[in-house]
């Protein structure tokens, strides 16, 4: 089968690979009709999450046809329409049981590894380096799903490829990181990153009732399409995000502040930005935490932080005092996608959300790589990618 | 909603050969570097620069820094900064033309070889700006991609469960 494979840094190629086989009798493989790229996925393409070997199939939003299943697999059948979650779930072990399906404590095949390097291992994912299990991704033809018979979403018929796909794990992401606000209609919710996670983010604050949501970035194509939801947009490269935030609250910052981008904040003009892209460049610092710091201290006393974004190892500079002493809440974690997704498919099926509206692009994989780099450079107003093997 | 369809095709492979000249150009200028750096004596006489070691490592750390960034996801800044250092470098070695013989001669050389590889420095910094400019491709207009069906207006709140909704409009009464 053709795939989209890692072979270095922003070195992505259509291959032609092994086609996967059923390992275990809970697995299913499925025909991908969709995939897309991630955010997420550019820490990959600029090598900055340790754990990945040259020849690894990338992709952790993937939906498809069932083609294959194992003899355990009750759960499934040939032909059935799936969504697969990019955590690797077994539904049985504790932490499962107890909804925090992004520690499962069976699914990393490498847990040994991840027991090293995060004190103990998370769940398993797809695509996503050797430490979360080291399993093929899913921006390929076909998809080896391993405990396929918990680690799926069923899609309703109603229902079209582009709106169920980022149930994998965009549009949970975000509601998880706008949930784990509390939100309160009285509320000033601001939003850190409009990329795809970010847009996700900020529609489910708005649906959650905050009073106000505030959308912050540098590219006016992502503004306008925060705006286009009823944020208030912030350019920080044209005013300051401080001084305007405690402007929109009255001189006290936001109640809760959502960072949806992570270890590679793109500011340029402040010196804490300089110093991290020094130090990362030079190897001695893996993420460059800007917004986890311009959070930390904008955030009104006794708010929440909330923190979507992916962070890959160590930080530098981040100034845990003001967390103390402002009595701030950090809430974070990779996405329990199934604890929310029921519910995410009946507000899609309601009418309430249709989270196509952040597909700017659709091409086939062979495009993948190039569309890879047209999203790195955020070129030809690019916001989310899905490719159509 | 429907998804747009991009015209142009996309390369199959992400990695250009823009991208792997720039990768080159960070390791030669980190091996030129660390020669310049532990050994100035010997470079100086290959490029008729004799007894300005100080001014060569001083030069070493700097093709070093320029290579370690050349490496990096964003090389264009320090592919500049390498043309920027060849220029120097042309400056500095004009002055062994005024030596004589074989020291002369080496500088010529050693010009005529830095004024090549400066001439690839720029070829491989324009194209990278070329190749990773935001202004590539369309501009488009996303203001109609609220993602709520029901319009913007009407979904603030309207993920609350019902009775949660009814007491946080009362407390929103309250409090503003």
């Amino acid at each position: 089968m053709k795939a989209l494979v890692w072979h270095g840094k922003q070195d992505i190629r259509y291959d032609t690979v092994p086609d996967p086989e059923i390992e275990d009798g809970r697995d299913a493989i499925i025909k991908v009709t969709s995939c897309a790229i991630c955010g997420s996925d550019l820490h990959l393409f600029h090598n900055l999450m340790p754990g990945m070997k040259p020849g690894d199939i990338v992709g952790h939003e993937t939906m498809g046809e069932v083609v294959e299943v194992g003899k355990d697999n009750k759960a499934l059948k040939k032909g059935d329409r799936i969504v697969v979650p990019f955590t690797i779930i077994c539904g049985e072990c504790h932490q499962c049981r107890k909804g925090n399906f992004s520690v499962c404590e069976r699914t990393n095949r490498n847990k040994d590894l991840g027991d090293k390097v995060f004190g103990h291992a998370t769940a398993g994912l797809f695509g996503y380096t050797h430490l979360t299990g080291g399993y093929s991704g899913g921006q390929a033809e076909y998809l080896r799903v391993p405990f396929a018979d918990a680690t799926h979403i069923k899609v309703p018929d109603s229902m079209t490829d582009e709106q169920a796909l980022f149930l994998s794990d965009i549009f949970p992401t975000g509601w998880q990181a706008a949930v784990y606000c509390d939100i309160e209609p009285t509320d000033t919710v601001a939003v850190w990153g409009c990329g795809p996670v970010g847009q996700m983010t900020i529609r489910s604050a708005i649906l959650l009732g905050a009073k106000q949501v505030i959308a912050i970035d540098r590219l006016p194509e992502r503004l306008a399409m925060a705006a286009a939801a009823g944020a208030i947009p912030i350019n920080f490269e044209e005013e300051s995000v401080i001084e305007r935030l405690n402007e929109l609250t009255n001189g006290k910052g936001p109640e809760k502040c959502i960072d949806a981008v992570g270890m590679e904040a793109h500011a340029t003009s402040s010196v804490d930005a300089l110093y991290d892209r020094a130090k990362q460049m030079t190897m001695m610092e893996t993420d460059r935490p800007h917004v986890l710091r311009e959070m930390m201290y904008v955030c009104r006393p006794g708010g929440t932080l909330s923190i979507p974004g992916v962070y890959g190892g160590v930080l530098d500079k981040v100034p845990f005092g003001m967390v103390m002493n402002k009595g701030l809440t950090i809430r974070t974690g990779q996405t329990h996608v199934n604890r929310w997704a029921d519910d995410l498919v009946r507000r899609i099926e309601e009418g309430q959300i249709d989270p196509s509206f952040v597909i700017t692009h659709t091409t086939g994989l062979d495009e993948g790589p190039g569309m890879y780099r047209t999203f790195e450079h955020k070129q030809d107003d690019c916001i989310k990618v899905v490719l159509k093997p | 909603m429907e998804a747009s369809t991009l015209a142009t095709a996309r390369p199959d492979k992400s990695l250009t050969l823009t991208d792997r000249m720039a990768r080159n150009l960070g390791w030669f200028s980190i091996g030129l570097g660390i020669a310049e750096l532990v050994a100035p004596g010997k470079v100086g006489r290959a490029v008729g620069l004799d007894g300005q070691e100080n001014v060569l490592r001083a030069y070493g750390v700097r093709e070093i820094g320029a290579g370690v960034g050349a490496l990096s996801i964003d090389p264009a800044p320090f592919i500049w900064s390498r043309v920027a250092g060849d220029l120097l470098d042309l400056g500095t070695l004009a002055q062994g033309l005024k030596g004589q013989g074989e020291a002369k001669r080496n500088a010529a050389i050693a010009i005529g070889a830095v004024a090549a590889i400066t001439l690839i420095d720029v070829a491989v910094a324009l194209s990278l700006g070329k190749e990773r400019a935001r202004e590539r491709g369309e501009t488009r207009d996303y203001s109609d991609r609220s993602g709520f069906p029901s319009g913007a207006a009407k979904a603030r709140g309207a993920g609350r469960p019902k009775e949660e909704k009814k007491i946080a409009t009362r407390e929103l009464e309250v409090t503003t």
